[in-house]
């Protein structure tokens, strides 16, 4: 059994950075809005408040990790151009899906939106960490801030699942062409 | 959008609302930019030239790299001018959400190629 560095850059670009924010995600959905909206009865202790600082602190870790090594690591071997009269293109992923009319959609939608659109998940995670840090508790004293805040960390959720479908579906598809499988069983 | 700040009362926040408002817009701000220069580097040939500033990754580069640094400059701004202020937060957060929306419907390819 071995792994090359680029599957091993994949995997952690996409399952330890990526799934993991997706995962995340919920959590901090349902924790942010039982914090901001929940009455003063049910209060969260400062060391709930403090775990939550905690845990969207190690979401923007993780989105920003997922970006960059997404930008910086990965995509350039996506893009790669094959030197001239290269057969194999299984080690260019954008040429291969290219290269035919049932895959190419794979690379004009899917990956043209997801290079992009990933992007708005750590700029939006970032500033919900900080609202939260910055007010905390009396969050629940700005109706409107706390709307725009879960309103962006939904917007998070949503372009990290966009980026992490895709790149799921580009990996499967271009590994799937590359084996010569064209039909989805 | 400034409105002065409110005295203190026991029913008030204990903080005023413009650095909140000043991160909020500025995201939105970020956000927009991103989505502008994806669109501008895919429909011109010369600005897509000019947004690759490391070749591997190509115009991707500059895309976030610019919008990155429009997010940071007009946060520092935001925040410089409203840390202390009560500002119209509602008109603010909407501005935002409306500037997020477009960034989430400018990076939709076909969207893009209808320009």
């Amino acid at each position: 059994m071995e792994i090359t560095a680029r599957a091993l850059w994949t995997l952690i670009h996409g399952l330890g950075f990526g799934a993991l924010y997706l995962l995340a995600c919920s959590g901090m959905l349902v924790e942010l809005y039982r914090f901001a909206i929940t009455s003063s009865s049910s209060e969260s202790t400062p060391g709930q408040e403090r775990f939550l600082k905690i845990y969207l602190l190690t979401m923007v870790v993780l989105a920003w990790a997922a970006v960059l090594t997404g930008a910086y690591v990965v995509y350039p071997w996506y893009r790669a151009a094959p030197p001239p009269g290269t057969t194999d293109l299984s080690m260019f992923p954008q040429r291969l899906l290219m290269s035919s009319p049932t895959t190419i959609a794979w690379h004009s939608l899917g990956m043209e939106w997801k290079e992009h659109v990933a992007w708005l998940a750590p700029i939006s995670i970032t500033m919900v960490a900080f609202v939260f840090i910055k007010y905390g508790r009396d969050l629940k004293n700005h109706r409107q801030l706390r709307a725009a805040v879960l309103s962006f960390a939904v917007a998070s959720f949503v372009a990290a699942g966009i980026a992490g479908f895709c790149g799921a579906m580009i990996k499967l598809t271009s590994t799937r062409r590359f084996r010569g499988v064209t039909r989805f069983n | 959008m400034n409105m002065p700040n409110r005295a203190a009362s026991p029913n008030a926040p204990a903080l005023t609302n413009g650095s909140g408002a000043a991160a909020i817009l500025a995201a939105g701000i970020g956000c927009f930019a991103l989505a502008v220069l994806a669109c501008a580097g895919d429909k011109l040939a010369a600005v897509k030239n000019s947004l690759i500033f490391y070749k591997p990754t190509g115009p991707l580069s500059g895309v976030t790299t610019g919008a990155i640094l429009i997010w940071l400059v007009s946060w520092v701004i935001l925040e410089w001018r409203w840390r202390n202020r009560t500002v119209d937060a509602g008109r603010i957060a909407a501005i935002a959400l409306a500037l997020l929306g477009l960034s989430l419907l400018l990076t939709f390819p076909p969207v893009v190629d209808l320009f």
